[in-house]
């Protein structure tokens, strides 16, 4: 189990890593500079801009600068918006982002497992269907055209709802919806196929013939085993939603950290972009890697396999 | 179908209840924490205590990059920054130079000594007198090398502005000293006929040079910027809003009154309008926020939206370095086979208004008349299809060619732009019988692929940076101009606009300048013009002295509420 976990350790410092070095390269080989502007400055200014942001020097120079700050958890000063530091717009942002993600995730989790499992006990039958017309829906209608809807019908419209902002617990609900619809949707038929599955294996058939209550069933010994995929899922979707989505983000007005991952590269913010890109892989391998410790946990299976079998 | 929504309707309501449940619980475990939990009662006890008689004015702009003016080049910290800072003089909405911090000024006979004198009632939002040194510091700031500022080129029209911006000056040879605390001279290298309106640009903006020492990123929070102008940067939650309110010890403040003004700070339009429709913000247009275009024509139909010209022009760059571009004659058989109503009336549909010059209508002349009543622009050339054609087949002649290449039409990547292009090609396939390939580029890539002339045709856009005819020319046609990304090249044009620097008057001045225009396009058609820009906006009833400004910039300083 240590040795298990030690190893997946040392394989998310070592993709971090890969993933630094590939995106400082990627970064400068895209063409335009972050000192472009519409209209020339001159030479000199030019060089005075490069030399204020060390882009004077060799592009290896400026990534062996970039680690040793990096290892001091610096992530820079952005260039577009000259002294603001990289980390602290990310940890302002961050904080909408991650709110309205916990709560698009809690969201996402309950309503999928909620629409699942009813879809599996009434499998082929109305609701049945109904929770999957739903789930189709939330899978097919981006949230570029859910989001402006959501808009115009509830805040434009009827004004049930504010246009933008996230202050109030009022104004999470549109935002909610729209970051959630394609999770549930997912969440709603990984759990119903697996649901179908477990509820006609060999050990619910025993829970039954025991008498266990039809509850206790579903939800202690059927959903325990049909959540596993819903957790790996979980791993990408945590660091997914809680580093924001640009589209909702935009049109909600929400100062979140989505907007970031677009505008950085439009301006080769390059501090920015590995700020955020930085940011996001910890988060998301970190997140696989509570996944994976979560999957243990959950999974007596695993448990047993863990400590010897895997690689 | 209605049974199903409303099972999606409740179904969403339920799901909505347990996630706020849930993020009530998740909000209190971190109240402490987190800044944003706290605002909402601390915003909503702020608001209820405002005065009766308030007059707030509410617009949306996309966040400031910084409100810093020496570093500042953004249209959006500009307009936010016309509140909070002000210069030796202020530009009217019409772009006409007034007095501001500036009562007076002498100019030698030479017309290369500048002497301000400084009103003395002025106090930096800190308490501190606003004085000669402030402005001192501040254009030296500008112009250091180790301040990297963008517009340090701005301040090259004084004294060894240059040098010192490439480290081969001291300070003290700058030409700009304050000669007692009121008392401000500046130097220049030649006579600038246009520096009364240029120190109104942000790049000259005094600033507190004990504030900017202590802090050098002094002008990103609203609790450490320091300011002099009408109106004090109460709030700016980045990326959300910023609030300025009226700044109760500003020298002219019945002139002021806003006593509120609150800036929505974001990016989509769509969301900016629908804002607007709930009443919660009162503007759209001129780079604060734009009305979606589908919108546009039943608002200006019903009288909610205006158009105002604004000084800027859209128009094609020819690569004059590569052949077929080179050629006068293919040149002029482009841009003559081209309708420009045609474009304006079915595709950009804003009013503009067709260009056949660079200088824009809006920009100043002399004597109260504008450059382009003076000079008008509709003898360069005619549209004429059948005149182009002839053009075209006499220019591919003298160039040795049987028939016109297949070339590249380049804009970066947009939408409007995008629907321009499409209609501009096809026109030339059709009037012209040529091959068109119609391609875009990310705007980083593109401005590369633009100044490094690997192109043929190209998109480019061009507005005012000050009030002169000079900015559309010198920039525009002058071979040594680095916006020159035609690389468009005739010594006679370039003779005429040096020579038209150091013009005896104005009207001197401005015949050179029209003079080389004129060169440039009516007989060598160096660029492509297509349109004037305007700006199409909104404001809500009962607001006055709100307006886009000569520039399309949002003027609202000082506007009125009824």
């Amino acid at each position: 189990m240590v040795r298990y976990i030690l190893n997946k350790f040392i394989f998310m410092f070592l993709s971090l890593f890969l993933l630094i070095t590939a995106t400082f390269a990627l970064m400068n080989a895209v063409p335009g500079s972050p000192l472009q502007s519409e209209k020339a400055t001159t030479e000199q200014i030019q060089q005075n801009m490069k030399e204020y942001y060390g882009l004077d020097k060799p592009v290896i120079v400026q990534y062996g600068v970039y680690l040793k700050k990096l290892a001091h958890f610096d992530l820079g000063i952005s260039m577009k918006k000259r002294f603001q530091s990289v980390n602290k717009a990310i940890t302002r942002s961050f904080g909408y982002s991650f709110r309205l993600g916990i709560v698009s995730i809690i969201t996402s989790v309950v309503a999928g497992c909620v629409l699942g499992i009813i879809a599996a006990l009434y499998h082929r039958k109305f609701l049945d269907n109904l929770a999957m017309i739903l789930a189709v829906l939330g899978l097919a209608v981006p949230s570029v055209v859910l989001a402006p809807l959501l808009q115009y019908l509830f805040s434009v419209k009827v004004r049930w709802f504010p246009v933008t902002g996230l202050t109030h617990p009022i104004d999470y609900v549109l935002p909610t919806i729209a970051l959630s619809s394609v999770s549930i949707a997912f969440i709603a038929r990984l759990i119903r196929s697996s649901m179908i599955e477990s509820l006609n294996a060999e050990y619910i058939k025993t829970a039954k013939s025991k008498g266990l209550a039809g509850h206790v069933i579903v939800w202690k010994h059927a959903l325990r085993n049909s959540i596993l995929p819903v957790v790996t899922y979980l791993g990408y979707l945590i660091a997914n939603v809680i580093t924001g989505s640009v589209i909702i983000e935009q049109i909600f007005g929400i100062p979140g950290m989505g907007q970031f991952f677009v505008s950085c590269v439009i301006d080769r913010d390059y501090p920015m972009i590995m700020g955020t890109t930085i940011f996001y892989a910890v988060l998301l391998v970190a997140s696989r890697f509570l996944a994976d410790i979560i999957y243990v946990l959950v999974d007596p299976r695993m448990r047993a396999s863990a400590g010897k079998a895997v690689k | 179908m209605k049974m199903k929504k409303i099972l999606t309707t409740a179904l969403t309501v339920s799901l909505v209840g347990i996630s706020l449940a849930a993020c009530n619980s998740k909000g209190s475990d971190e109240g402490s924490s987190s800044p944003s939990a706290s605002s909402p009662s601390s915003s909503a006890s702020a608001s209820s205590a405002a005065p009766e008689q308030s007059k707030e004015f509410r617009f949306a702009l996309v966040e400031p990059p910084t409100l810093d003016p020496s570093l500042l080049k953004d249209a959006q910290s500009i307009i936010v920054d016309y509140g909070l800072f002000e210069g030796l003089t202020r530009l009217s909405a019409d772009g006409e130079p007034q007095p501001a911090v500036a009562e007076k000024w002498d100019i030698s006979e030479d017309g290369k000594t500048y002497t301000f004198h400084l009103r003395k009632d002025m106090k930096w939002s800190n308490g501190d007198p606003v004085t000669a040194h402030d402005f001192e510091f501040a254009w030296k700031r500008t112009l250091a090398k180790d301040t990297a500022s963008d517009y340090a080129y701005f301040l090259f029209y004084l004294e060894n502005g240059e040098e010192y911006n490439a480290g081969n000056a001291t300070a003290d040879q700058v030409g700009v000293k304050a000669l007692d605390d009121y008392t401000l001279e500046a130097k220049l290298t030649k006579a600038t006929p246009y520096f009364i309106s240029l120190v109104a640009h942000n790049s000259y903006y005094p600033e507190n040079q004990k504030v900017v020492e202590a802090k050098p990123d002094w002008a990103s929070e609203a609790d450490t910027i320091v300011t002099n102008g009408p109106f004090l940067l109460k709030k700016w939650e980045h990326n959300s809003n910023i609030v300025m309110e009226k700044n109760p010890n500003y020298y002219d403040k019945d002139k002021v009154h806003f006593t509120k003004v609150s800036v929505s700070l974001l990016e989509e339009d769509s969301t900016i309008y629908n804002l607007y429709q709930t009443d919660k913000i009162d503007w759209i247009g001129a780079q604060a926020g734009s009305i979606p275009s589908d919108h546009i024509p039943q608002m200006l139909k019903d009288g909610t939206a205006k158009v105002e010209p604004i000084a800027g022009t859209y128009y094609y760059e020819f690569n004059t370095t590569k052949k077929p571009f080179s050629n006068i004659k293919i040149r002029k058989a482009f841009s003559m086979a081209i309708n420009r109503q045609a474009i304006i009336d079915n595709v950009t549909k804003g009013h503009q208004q067709p260009a056949f010059a660079l200088v824009p209508p809006k920009i100043a002349g002399v004597d109260g008349k504008k450059f382009r009543e003076l000079y008008p622009d509709n003898g360069f050339f005619t549209e004429n299809v059948d005149e182009a054609k002839k053009l075209l087949a006499e220019g591919l002649q003298e160039e040795g060619l049987s028939k016109m290449p297949e070339f590249t039409l380049l804009y970066n990547t947009n939408e409007g732009h995008k629907a321009i292009a499409e209609a501009i090609a096809d026109m030339w396939r059709k009037n012209l019988g040529v091959q068109v390939k119609v391609t875009n580029q990310e705007w980083g890539t593109f401005l590369n692929t633009r100044s490094a002339q690997q192109y043929d045709v190209a998109r480019a856009g061009w507005g005012a940076d000050f009030n002169h005819a000079i900015n559309f020319t010198y920039d525009l046609i002058h071979s040594k101009s680095g916006n020159n990304d035609g690389k468009y090249s005739n010594a006679q044009v370039d003779k005429l606009l040096d020579d038209s620097l150091n013009a005896a008057s104005e009207k001197d001045r401005l015949d050179k300048i029209a003079q080389a225009e004129k060169i440039a396009m009516a007989d060598e058609m160096a660029e492509l013009p297509i349109y004037y820009y305007t700006a199409v906006t909104t404001l809500k009833p009962g607001f006055t002295g709100v307006q886009s400004d000569y520039a399309g910039n949002l003027y609202w300083v000082f506007g009125d509420k009824q």
